[in-house]
């Protein structure tokens, strides 16, 4: 772990203190989300928070606008000189525009919250709009905009209340890569320039080289439960180039904190929540699956694949990758290690495989190593009849998990079931059985 | 009740008249004494309804075409101010059904139920009521009428709106949280806008199945008190009473006059106007349109003085409601909540066991088991009338509807007639068919019976042609391609793909259907009478004969029928339908 230096000069504006969030039940079966987390986030610095879906940043980002309240510790903001208590305001993934408002009405809806007179409303909201580049748009309503132009307004309208804290969740991924390569650029201008009036940046993202390129300072995180597992300062100067060596050695130290456990002594299976049959299985494809051990095994990786290179070449971001490869990794069809993937034995004869053979060692893996596919099997030989209901499945697994992983999880042991030949099942009766349907 | 919807070009030679105007246009004029006569009407109806009671003895309607316009005015008066009571209460109980749980427990499943109890039989217990609160004048009377249209209105707009709070997108609610939106700014910037395409579509399938009620409650007779209110209903009964064949012909034009004008003058500008509010990010292609609605928009003088109205609706959002600092919510302990649900809880159940007594000592008093009996009896005979009917309506508008849907070209003319023919209030055509019955000697017991869905069966017509038009064109080209064609295709093609559409209509039409049945199985052409054995006439008989206990019975029979169909054959369809048969 790299140890940071914080300029003393900096003012602290958001003190996160040992946060710890659990989502449902804070008995056994909640599922912790944030565990132990501190931050602390001073004036003149963007800082990224970097993990994977499930890794929580969401969750902290939100305890900072106040929006959820965490269910330990702190989030603080200190008095400044000013004698006043920093602001926040946020940009959203989804945009989260009012269709109803015009671009003027969306921008000026913070300001009327805050019953600012009319006037003024209208001459502040025209200058963000100025600002942000939407001149010309104020009467178009979102659905009339592009994802980039909508964007453009989600932001006029968290700069217009002066914020201090400008918080932003994924800004740019609904967004198509030229047009969130536009939008960083506008917007990493407008810092450099200081003409926002904000004192400090924090922006969550799963993209890694997003994160290099636009923070000073980057906090990753594990998943399940989130945790921070590294905090890096980049010093790289601005305008940041994404083929400059020190930038590329940069992405792959964070590939490599990110595929390595966060702590040794876990289990195999510590990449999922949960262990056993209780272990929460994510929603990925037997094709995804099948079609990353082909390109893995092909030139010019032949068997092991770097996996920033990897991501980049088959045009996936880190967090869409990141699943398949520990599902493989789960199935013991590849080994994942300091940011690299290697086939396993397995795998290569996978890929040489026809279709039925190709099933057989996948319903082999699957028995072997996926304790809920095992256990539907069990259940199912055990019985005369061979049938055996998925709601008890389901019931046994939200012992474990929500009710909403468990359902996730049921289904994902249905597909790669159902794949495997290892058993069947029907929708409509919902239960599990034998058949094979000639 | 949208009618013309598709239509954008030919629904319009006006607005391009409006183009081409100078400073002040002949819009602008007709528009002004459009407008101005509107109010002038709107004035005299009002004053006519503070009368006293005794005025209508003096002053009966009377079967003069002159008055007519004046009778539909009044009919039309009397469905808004019952849909602006169901907008209030829609706001008030779906709001309250949103944010408290304790209420929602007892809202959701009350609007369940009255949404499939049968309305009409309601009226008896309404006149009274609201007679005894206004002796003597016709306020009370006024009231009843319009408390039983708003009964037949208020709860799926209700249902519509609690359902719209309750999946506000997590993203707006988070930026309305996260800016501080005080709960009035929460309500006009976020749910209200948020709601508004469930609630016009809703409140346009209410008004479309209001006209029915308003015209059965115009002219009610309860025990020995018989009032007629002036209005189109009235007129029809008067002129069913003395076979004046030619006044029930003016009264069913002056009908489709003013449910065409309605919709062209009120609906269709609505309809237009709401589209902003739909939630998509993207620009659609087909818009609703409405002359109207462009005129408004055209016309500087008619622009002016909408935005005069519109002010109010334009400003109120902004508006800051002076004082009350929100209140921080209150939160009692995990002990103390739980004890406050289970005093809730207990105090609902011991409501429940209240009502139950009182309505035992209400139709015990009079009633033996056996009397329930019948009504269960003729409940069946009902049940099997609406059944079948509305089985033979199936066999006949499905295959139609699917042919239509098929035709875009001829999809775009019918849609608009098959819901205009829903809209149309089937009563007024009673006359007819019991003319027709009494002169062939036909018997009331089968041939009463397709009075029932006379107005209901298009519900699954514009269903079905709405389900056809939707089947996507890359599915009707698969199957051409494969050479998927007559049982097969309907197996495996058109019924799967118009059924959700289909269950939607059905469920609409039998619902219909029982409430058509208290004004069906009963039929009278000046003094003779026809009647079918069944629920809906043991239900008229005993309105008639202000036989109170009968009427509770037959409404708490007929409520049990429909709830158990709903449940037992709509909504498993529904539940199918949904899960496997969605094309997306």
């Amino acid at each position: 772990m790299t140890l940071v230096q914080t300029n003393p000069l900096a003012q602290p504006l958001v003190e996160v203190r040992a946060v710890r969030h659990v989502y449902g039940n804070t008995g056994a079966s909640g599922l912790l989300v944030l565990d132990n987390v501190d931050l602390t986030l001073s004036s003149n610095e963007i800082v990224g928070l970097l993990g994977r879906s499930g890794s929580g940043k969401s969750t902290l980002l939100r305890s900072i606008a106040g929006l959820i309240a965490p269910t330990q510790g702190v989030v603080d903001f200190p008095h400044g000189p000013s004698e006043r208590k920093a602001s926040v305001s946020m940009v959203f993934q989804s945009f989260a525009l009012f269709p109803w408002l015009t671009v003027l009405q969306n921008v000026e809806v913070g300001l009327e919250a805050k019953r600012v007179p009319a006037e003024e409303r209208r001459r502040r909201a025209l200058a963000a709009i100025d600002l942000i580049g939407l001149d010309g748009f104020e009467s178009a309503y979102p659905k009339e905009l592009s994802g980039g132009m909508r964007q453009r307004v989600g932001l006029a309208r968290a700069l217009v209340v002066d914020p201090d804290v400008l918080l932003m969740d994924e800004p740019f991924s609904a967004l198509d890569v030229l047009t969130a390569e536009t939008l960083r650029t506008d917007l990493l201008d407008l810092w450099s320039e200081r003409r926002m009036p904000i004192k400090s940046i924090l922006i969550v993202t799963h993209n890694i080289e997003e994160a290099v390129l636009m923070c000073d300072r980057i906090l990753v995180f594990s998943s399940n439960p989130g945790r921070v597992v590294a905090e890096l300062k980049v010093d790289l100067p601005h305008p940041r180039n994404r083929l400059d060596p020190a930038f590329r050695a940069l992405v792959e130290d964070i590939y490599v904190r990110m595929t390595t456990r966060a702590t040794p002594g876990q289990a195999r299976d510590g990449m999922f929540q949960g262990m056993g049959i209780g272990t929460a299985l994510p929603r990925v494809s037997t094709n995804a699956l099948a079609g990353l051990m082909e390109a893995v095994a092909a030139a010019p990786y032949n068997g092991k694949a770097d996996l920033p290179q990897l991501a980049s070449e088959l045009q996936y971001e880190a967090d869409d990758l990141f699943p398949i490869a520990e599902v493989l990794q789960l199935l013991r069809f590849v080994e994942l290690e300091g940011g690299d993937l290697k086939l396993l034995p397995a795998a290569r004869r996978y890929v040489d495989a026809e279709v039925d053979q190709r099933k057989q060692l996948f319903a082999q893996q699957l028995l072997a190593h996926v304790p809920l596919a095992a256990h539907i099997r069990r259940v199912l030989d055990d019985r005369a009849s061979h049938l055996a209901p998925a709601r008890r499945f389901r019931d046994e697994l939200e012992d474990f998990m929500s009710e909403d992983y468990a359902a996730q999880t049921l289904k994902t042991a249905v597909q790669w079931g159902r794949y495997g030949e290892v058993f069947a099942y029907d929708e409509d009766a919902d239960q599990f059985s034998l058949d094979n349907p000639v | 009740m949208v009618f013309f919807f598709e239509d954008s070009k030919d629904a319009r030679p006006l607005s391009h008249f409006v183009r081409k105007g100078g400073a002040l246009s002949w819009a602008d004029l007709i528009a002004f004494l459009l407008l101005a006569a509107a109010a002038v009407l709107v004035v005299q109806g009002a004053e006519q309804m503070g009368q006293p009671l005794a005025h209508l003895q003096s002053q009966p309607v009377v079967l003069d075409p002159a008055r007519l316009p004046e009778y539909a005015l009044l009919t039309t008066l009397r469905m808004f101010a019952a849909l602006a009571a169901s907008l209030v209460f829609t706001f008030v109980v779906a709001t309250l059904a949103a944010k408290s749980r304790k209420a929602e427990l007892v809202i959701v499943p009350a609007l369940d139920i009255l949404q499939s109890v049968p309305v009409l039989g309601f009226l008896t217990f309404t006149v009274t009521f609201f007679m005894g609160l206004f002796p003597g004048r016709e306020v009370g009377v006024e009231c009843a009428a319009i408390f039983a249209i708003f009964t037949s209105q208020a709860w799926n707009m209700s249902f519509s709106f609690y359902q719209s709070l309750r999946t506000i997108p997590a993203d707006l609610d988070e930026v309305a949280r996260q800016f501080g939106f005080s709960p009035w700014r929460r309500f006009v910037r976020l749910e209200l806008p948020f709601a508004m395409p469930g609630l016009v579509w809703n409140t346009m399938m209410s008004m479309s199945g209001g006209w029915f009620f308003v015209v059965a409650s115009e002219a009610i007779t309860v025990g020995d008190t018989t009032v007629t209110l002036p209005g189109i209903g009235s007129w029809l009964s008067i002129a069913i009473g003395n076979e004046d064949f030619k006044a029930v012909g003016l009264a069913v034009l002056a009908m489709a006059v003013v449910i065409v004008l309605y919709d062209q003058l009120v609906f269709r500008p609505i309809v237009a106007w709401a589209d902003k509010f739909r939630f998509e990010q993207t620009a659609s292609q087909a818009r609703p349109s409405s002359w109207l609605y462009d005129l408004i928009r055209r016309t500087r003088l008619l622009r002016r003085l909408f935005a005069a109205f519109a002010w109010p609706i334009r400003n109120l959002p902004a508006f800051n409601w002076p004082g009350l600092p929100a209140a921080p919510p209150i939160r009692a302990g995990g002990v103390a909540d739980r004890a406050l649900n289970l005093l809730w809880l207990a105090l609902v159940a011991f409501a429940c066991l209240w009502a139950a007594w009182v309505l035992q000592n209400f139709i015990a008093r009079s009633l033996s088991w056996s009397d329930v009996l019948t009504a269960f009896i003729l409940g069946l005979a009902t049940l099997t009338r609406v059944m079948v009917l509305i089985a033979v309506a199936s066999l006949i508008w499905v295959p139609i509807g699917v042919w239509v849907g098929l035709r875009p070209a001829w999809a775009e003319r019918l849609q608009p007639l098959a819901q205009f023919l829903a809209a149309f209030p089937a009563n007024v055509l009673f006359p007819f068919a019991v003319t027709a019955i009494v002169a062939f000697r036909l018997d009331p017991n089968i041939w009463l019976s397709p009075l029932m869905v006379l107005g209901t069966q298009w519900y699954i017509l514009f269903n079905v042609i709405a389900g056809a038009s939707a089947i996507p064109t890359d599915m009707k080209e698969a199957a051409h391609i494969f050479g998927i064609g007559g049982w097969q295709w309907w197996r495996q093609v058109a019924l799967p793909a118009i059924f959700p559409y289909y269950v939607t209509g059905a469920l609409t039409a039998t619902g219909g259907s029982w409430n058509a049945s208290i004004v069906a199985e009963v039929a009278s052409w000046g003094d003779r009478q026809l009647e079918a054995a069944g629920l809906g006439a043991f239900i008229a008989k005993a309105t008639t004969a202000g036989d109170y206990p009968r009427v509770a019975l037959g409404i708490a029979v007929m409520s049990v029928f429909v709830i158990v169909v709903n449940r037992v054959v709509w909504r498993p369809m529904y539940r199918y339908a949904e899960r496997r048969l969605r094309l997306d």
